[in-house]
């Protein structure tokens, strides 16, 4: 054997002439479809790969994508967004986070601007970094305002556990951890009842990879077989989103509706029991989450067990946290758009008053959102 | 937040809990923590998100997922061979066939 070389992975995963190639097969194949079928890809990840490499050009008319709600910044409620912005302005805290949520609006403004009006506001690459921060101020309160899905989920356990061994007492959480498949159930049930403006449904999920990574293809078995809707779990290199479409069709032209894995290399049926064993550990369910545009959720998001109650900002800062639920600006369909029934050039404030620099909804501000992905590759799209 | 590169682990610290990866020959340190004990070594590949190994990458299945492709370029190829000679035969009208097949392709 030739040994894997990175090269290889790196340059094959994007190779033009096999996306090409793979648009013909997928071509051939839904010719024989008996109907036009809408394919969902709920992780921003696939949205920014399917965009930037113009995937939806290379589709026969008939295999259509929906964005579905997979970005963890996209997905946050504007009273999170607060609870966040006023932990960063206590006097003694310093306010961690991941990714661009440090610009996604609040009713009060985003963390970008509590840090202009003096609060310490800190971005980390990885959870990690806050053991540092807590060591380097040790007179300060150090709060991980924690999110995303199971794919950083045991991060988070990850940074709790060492702060436990390690007897750090001025690191706290702030939980917005969720989980896939119950999002996923609401967007089946509800665009069932919903008539959208394309008159369609899901009729299949490209399953986010690095979800499965950690939690394994294991939790997608209900979708084929309850509900009727196949689940292709593919990694995000274009080439693996065009085979994971392909084995989709495959699968509606064979009559069948299957969990399947593309992305064989990392995802296994397990995942990381390792890191399934550290959420259990410290994470319980909570009985429900608000996504921002889809409302309650039921069991979709996860809290600190009650033995782990000092180390929550939720339950620490009770006081001051503002409870009241806040709805998004009136103009903005961040919330069609994260249940797939909008694309984000039908927005009237897309491109306009709503721009990545100057951002209404959260669509906008992440990198992985759709509307930041139909901005910045919009061009891309013929039609 | 999610999109990756492979890398490959050149160093583990005695203590397991960090080791250094190479990623598109880039070193940098990823955490350890999330992985069960002994379970990666020097030598493998694994997957990276946001400071942590995340999993181990199988070797062999990306081999396979590339020679996937790769028997596909050639199939292709062939067929591409095959059309070639057939649009030959029809020569006059070759040129405007193949454009619309392009536009229908949606690569034109």
């Amino acid at each position: 054997m030739a040994g894997l070389e990175l090269n290889n992975l790196y340059d094959d995963f994007r190779d033009g002439k096999t996306l090409q190639a793979y648009a013909r097969i997928i071509a051939e194949d839904a010719a024989k479809l008996e109907r036009p079928i809408n394919i969902m890809e709920v992780c921003g990840g696939h949205t920014h790969s399917i965009m930037k490499f113009g995937i939806p050009q290379m589709m026969p008319e008939n295999v259509n994508f929906i964005h579905g709600p997979g970005c963890p910044v996209c997905i946050m409620p504007k009273e999170r967004i607060d609870h966040a912005y006023v932990l960063a302005m206590q006097p003694d805290v310093i306010l961690v986070t991941l990714g661009d949520m440090i610009k996604v609006p609040g009713s009060n403004g985003s963390l970008q601007d509590a840090r202009a009006k003096g609060a310490d506001v800190r971005f980390v690459y990885s959870p990690m970094e806050c053991i540092k921060i807590a060591q380097e101020n040790p007179e300060k309160k150090v709060i991980f305002f924690a999110i995303g899905f199971e794919t950083t989920t045991p991060m988070t356990a990850v940074l709790l556990d060492q702060v436990i061994k390690q007897n750090i007492t001025n690191i706290l959480f702030h939980i917005n951890h969720v989980t896939v498949p119950e999002v996923m159930v609401e967007l089946i049930d509800s665009r069932d009842i919903h008539v959208d403006s394309y008159n369609n449904k899901i009729d299949a999920f490209l399953g986010p990879s690095h979800v499965s990574v950690i939690a394994g293809s294991k939790i997608y078995e209900k979708f084929p077989k309850d509900y009727g809707r196949p689940v292709v779990v593919s990694g995000f290199e274009p080439v693996d989103v065009m085979e994971g479409i392909s084995m989709i069709v495959k699968q509606f032209v064979e009559k069948r509706c299957e969990l399947e894995i593309q992305y064989k290399r990392v995802v296994t049926y397990e995942g990381n029991l390792n890191a399934q064993k550290l959420i259990e550990t410290y994470f319980d369910k909570v009985d429900l989450f608000r996504w921002r545009g889809l409302g309650n959720v039921p069991e979709s998001g996860l809290k600190l067990k009650d033995g782990y109650a000092k180390y929550d900002a939720e339950v620490i800062y009770r006081d001051v946290l503002p409870i009241a639920e806040i709805e998004d600006h009136k103009l903005c369909i961040c919330g069609d758009i994260l249940r797939g029934m909008a694309k984000p050039p039908e927005c009237t404030i897309f491109g306009t008053a709503c721009k990545p620099t100057t951002p209404i909804g959260s669509c906008m501000v992440s990198s992985e959102g759709a509307c930041a992905a139909y901005y910045k590759y919009g061009n891309l799209i013929t039609s | 937040m999610c999109l990756s590169i492979p890398s490959k682990v050149v160093k583990i610290n005695e203590d397991k809990t960090m080791c250094t990866v190479d990623t598109m020959g880039v070193q940098r340190d990823a955490n350890l923590m999330m992985m069960a004990d002994d379970e990666v070594k020097v030598g493998d590949y694994v997957l990276l998100h946001i400071g942590f190994v995340m999993n181990k990458i199988d070797e062999e299945e990306a081999l396979a997922s590339i020679a996937t492709y790769k028997e596909i370029l050639e199939l292709m190829d062939e067929e591409e061979r095959k059309r070639a000679i057939l649009e030959d035969d029809e020569c006059p009208a070759r040129g405007e066939q193949y454009a619309e097949e392009l536009e229908t392709d949606g690569r034109a």
